[in-house]
């Protein structure tokens, strides 16, 4: 196989990870460091690796960046780059950023870039935003696809290696259901360094049986309540050219009775001076790059070892060829002062007693101690306990349905436990090679005061970015708690959170993007308003169609005319989005009295009421028309994106408050399909449509409904308006609700009139001082404040929000609704504008709520709270627009027809 | 995604469902007689327990029934 690295020409072998195919070809410079730009190597032998960053370039969008080197699997043809480097890996201008360390030390952002305050959005952000970052992010949109599945099981087990197969060869041999996952692309750990023939039986019998899932590649990057687990598994990233149906990704959401996590261990590096350099990485890393990948890092080593980990790794490193040219073992009084070589370690120097020496090597290995992989159990809710044995932490409490096996749960072989090794930290020593944190740093953060290791970490960012300092959170804690006098336990662990390795948006998206990002709501007559060319509004999920623009006309203009036809002739509107629900029952009557603040029972059946509804906290929540259909049974309507709370909320108190009420609830919004017609020719519209139904003035004034048929449809028809003409709101079942609309429409045409959107609605109402619940109001609104104290069924001695109308603050001097006239009538006020006495006094007296142009009153207007407003009318108030204060003049908030004479006609 | 567990329907999955606060708050029989102290903690007073709280559920997108659980709010488990 060949691939590419920075535009070079390399050999790779099948299996290879990139990091592997790297060393074989002799390349250990595989990145630069984020803060100083250093030169590195590869650090680590798995997903722990915090160094080797690349970015993977499949053309086009499909350029992925912050791979880790040492898990990106080599194809035939793949290109890989470098990154953070400008020009080239070797050289780097950006590594002057280390000649300057002594002035970038911990807290250097925060302390550097504070004043002028202004020149942190102009300057400092930009500049850092453009230094800072480790790859580049794509700039096209991802053309990949992304699935997701859900999976139930009896045990899911986390990692393949020994005890991890042990625990699912276990499992299967019970003839449960298994899911075995691994981040690898083979399974087996620990163990495909030495592949034997036990390993390849163990695998073909839980391959061949049917009750086990076998998913490779796959990282369970989350534990999530009661052990749902999330997994990520790569499906196509490996393959040179992937068949166009598979996804790239596809996560995994199990739910599993037992999860078995068997996640390993992860061996710790060494803090001296010089320890970041090219060739310097982790023993195990070496081993498995030697023995499993055939990929010596190099001929001449040194091990350094805190442990005797260190004497397991040489042996191994020796039958692989390489000589061993020092095993220095700290625990014998050697310290490493300083390591040589610009783009790959050369030499080290060690001292022991005063003596010092230099040995010469091209690749140095450290064993440091090995920390368990708890992230998944902690992420469960386990407590974890310090276990000064092995220097790390190690699952302590219980956690429900969840095991830790092997070396995560702290059980490996005692070559393998080591205290937190020694640091010397003098020189560059550094503890998390992602973010360039130094031993140095840490003390630093430790004498500017700062005590716990969550602020430690805020301040001097260890242990953050994209490997969470899997390899650096034990050494720093170490050195934190040598800084401050204490003990490791005492200074805490910080929060693992998920996920355990970075996942792709792509993967946790799925196919929630583009049209199926969010579902939309749309009505029966959807596709005759996108026809006409209706621009729309979203309304929660709805779209509503907000104005029907003609050739030329913009919004204001199209508006106007709108209105204009309402009130000259007849217009159409589609208000099928409104809440339904009809409330059915003997107790029907008795509910809708101690829900509304309206008194219900003498509403005769044929009639309608505008019902208003209060949280228990006395503030206006929703309201609508209601009809009594029967004496037992009312079609409520709520507002359009109240529709579900306000059920919801009625159900609550049918259930829990009332139960002995025999009532019932059901939502009819979607049910039946909703056309508002209104204007003075509304009546002439409707006649032919009704089959013989007597809509005349006498027989259905303002406020009732009838039911009975048009064009042969069952019908619903409301007398009741929101424009303030005469005006009706035609109920058909939903699937009738585009053809009654053409039917309502040719008659429209007859009469010049026309169809009108949710803009032409606002301004409609707002000109009859009608409030709209959620403009005018905002959940501190009562009855009264927006004029609606005489909806109160006085008589009744109880409803929802009754008791709170009386609560101090509720009555008295309180913001109320009124209206706004601007000296030009062509201004058009801001909404959410503040609204002052005068010019000088800058105390807020209320706002405005609702502003429109276009209408047809003759100028524009506008609905405002101002606190004692209804005292104020005929008073002049300043607004306070962006460009300065404009004088209002406060009047009643009706604007058009006050005696309301249109609507009964 | 916690398991919660519906009287009526068993364990399902928690976006099934909608939270109602704490459990076994009644509403005054007769609102109009309670003290302004009263009815404001009938309103507002909600316990805050580090520990045991029994509280309402709603499976919404189920059975839509109402109904009180006891959940620890330190390991976020309920209690049976
Ligand atoms: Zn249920």
């Amino acid at each position: 196989m060949r691939f590419t690295f920075d535009g070079a020409d390399y050999d790779a072998r099948p299996g290879d990870t990139l990091a592997a195919a790297l060393l074989r070809n002799k390349i250990h410079l595989m990145g630069r460091s984020f803060k100083y730009h250093r030169p590195r190597g590869v650090l680590a032998s798995g997903a722990e690796e915090p160094n080797a960053l690349v970015e993977i370039d499949r053309g086009g969008a499909r350029r992925t960046p912050n791979l880790r080197a040492t898990v990106v699997e080599v194809f035939d043809g793949m290109v890989a780059r470098s990154q953070n480097r400008t020009p080239s890996l070797r050289f780097d201008i950006g590594a002057v950023n280390d000649l300057l360390a002594p002035f970038l030390p911990a807290g250097f952002y925060y302390k550097t870039f504070m004043w002028p305050v202004g020149a942190w959005a102009r300057l400092y952000e930009p500049m850092i935003r453009r230094a800072a970052g480790l790859g580049r992010a794509p700039e096209l949109a991802d053309t990949d696809r992304y699935t997701q599945r859900f999976a139930h099981c009896d045990v899911l087990v986390i990692g393949s290696g020994p005890a991890g197969l042990a625990a699912a060869t276990e499992a299967a041999a019970t003839g449960i259901r298994v899911i075995l996952c691994d981040e690898q692309a083979a399974f087996g750990g620990s163990l495909l360094s030495d592949p034997s023939e036990a390993l390849a039986t163990q695998l073909a019998a839980l391959f061949a049986n049917p009750r086990v899932t076998m998913l490779s590649r796959t990282t369970a990057f989350g534990i999530y309540g009661d052990n749902l687990v999330g997994l990520a598994e790569r499906v196509t990233d490996h393959l040179p050219d992937p068949h166009p149906a598979l996804p790239r990704e596809r996560l995994w959401q199990v739910r599993a009775k037992r999860i078995v996590v068997a996640a390993g261990a992860i061996e710790r590096p060494l803090v001296f001076p010089g320890n970041d350099r090219p060739g310097i990485m982790l023993g195990d890393a070496a081993r498995i790059f030697a023995r499993r990948y055939g990929a010596n890092p190099g001929t001449n080593a040194v091990v350094v070892t805190a442990c005797d980990t260190g004497a397991d790794v040489a042996r191994d490193l020796a039958a692989s060829g390489i000589v061993i040219a020092r095993l220095v073992d700290l625990r014998e009084g050697f310290r490493v002062t300083g390591t040589h070589g610009r783009l790959r370690v050369s030499s080290i120097e060690i001292d022991r007693g005063g003596t010092r020496e230099t040995i010469a090597c091209d690749f140095v290995a450290m064993c440091g101690g090995w920390t368990p992989s708890i992230h998944l159990y902690s992420q469960a809710g386990g407590k974890p306990r310090f276990d000064p044995g092995i220097g790390a932490f190690v699952p302590g409490t219980e956690v429900t349905g969840l095991t830790c096996v092997g070396a995560c749960a702290g059980d490996m072989p005692p070559a393998y436990r080591a205290g937190v090794a020694p640091v010397n930290a003098e020189g560059r020593a550094f503890v998390d090679w992602q973010n360039d944190v130094t031993a140095k740093d840490l003390k630093l953060a430790t004498r500017e005061g700062f005590r716990s290791i969550e602020h430690v970490k805020r301040y001097t960012t260890t242990g953050m970015a994209t490997d969470q300092g899997k390899t650096s959170n034990i050494n720093a804690l170490g050195i934190v708690a040598g800084a401050l006098g204490a003990t490791i336990p005492e200074i805490g662990l910080t929060t693992f959170r998920t996920p355990y390795t970075p996942v792709t948006f792509g993967t946790l998206a799925g196919l929630s993007r583009g049209d199926l990002f969010d579902p939309v709501r749309t009505t029966p007559m959807h596709e005759w308003e996108m026809a006409r060319g209706a621009v729309f509004e979203d309304v929660g999920a709805w779209k509503r169609a907000r104005y029907y623009p003609r050739q030329g006309e913009d919004m204001h203009t199209a508006v106007a005319r709108e209105c204009r036809l309402v009130r000259d002739t007849v217009g159409m509107f589609d208000a099928s989005t409104l809440g339904k629900i009809e409330v059915v029952g003997p107790d029907a009557a008795e509910f809708m009295n101690r829900v509304y603040i309206n008194a219900w029972t003498k509403l005769a059946p044929g009639r309608c009421r505008y019902g208003v509804m209060l949280g228990e906290n006395g503030f206006v929540m929703d309201d609508g028309v209601v009809g009594r259909l029967a004496q037992d049974r009312f079609h409520v309507t709520t507002t359009t994106g109240g529709a579900a709370r306000v059920l919801a909320f009625m159900e609550d108190y049918r259930q829990t408050e009332w139960p002995e009420l025999r009532v019932w609830l059901t939502s009819a919004t979607e049910q039946w399909a909703v056309i508002a017609v209104q204007g003075p020719r509304a009546r002439d519209v409707l006649m032919p449509l009704v089959d013989g139904q007597d809509i005349s003035a006498v027989a259905m004034p303002h406020m009732s409904v009838v039911e009975g048929t048009m064009l042969g449809i069952e019908m619903r028809l409301f007398r009741v308006s929101f424009s303030g003409e005469l005006g009706f709101e035609v109920n058909v079942p939903a699937d009738y609700g585009h053809a009654i609309w053409e039917a309502i429409w040719d008659r429209v045409q007859v009469y010049e009139g026309g169809a009108y959107g949710t803009e032409a609605m606002h301004v409609l109402r707002a000109e009859k001082g009608f409030i709209i619940v959620g403009q005018e109001t905002d959940g501190t609104v009562t009855p009264d404040d927006v004029g609606l104290g005489w909806a109160i069924g006085k008589a009744k001695k109880d409803f929802i929000g009754k008791r709170s109308l009386t609560r101090s603050g509720m009555t008295g001097p309180r913001r109320q609704l009124v209206g706004l006239r601007t000296d030009d009538p062509a201004t058009v006020l801001e909404e959410g504008a503040q609204i002052t006495a005068t010019i000088e006094d800058r105390r807020p007296l209320g706002h405005v709520t609702s502003a429109y142009g276009g209408t047809t009153v003759g100028h524009s207007i506008a609905l405002a709270m101002i606190e004692d407003g209804r005292a104020r009318v005929g008073a002049t108030l300043q607004v306070r627009m962006p460009n300065g204060a404009i004088p209002v003049h406060v009047t009643a908030p009706v604007f058009y027809d006050p005696e309301g004479a249109r609507l009964d006609a | 995604m916690k398991l919660i567990p519906c009287p009526i329907c068993g364990e399902r999955a928690e976006i099934e469902f909608t939270y109602g606060g704490q459990a076994g708050l009644t509403r005054p029989a007769d609102p109009a007689a309670t003290t302004e102290a009263e009815w404001g903690a009938f309103l507002y007073a909600r316990e805050n327990p580090k520990g045991m709280h029994r509280e309402r559920w709603r499976h919404i997108h189920g059975c839509g029934q109402f109904f009180n659980l006891t959940r620890d709010t330190v390991t976020d488990r309920f209690i049976p």
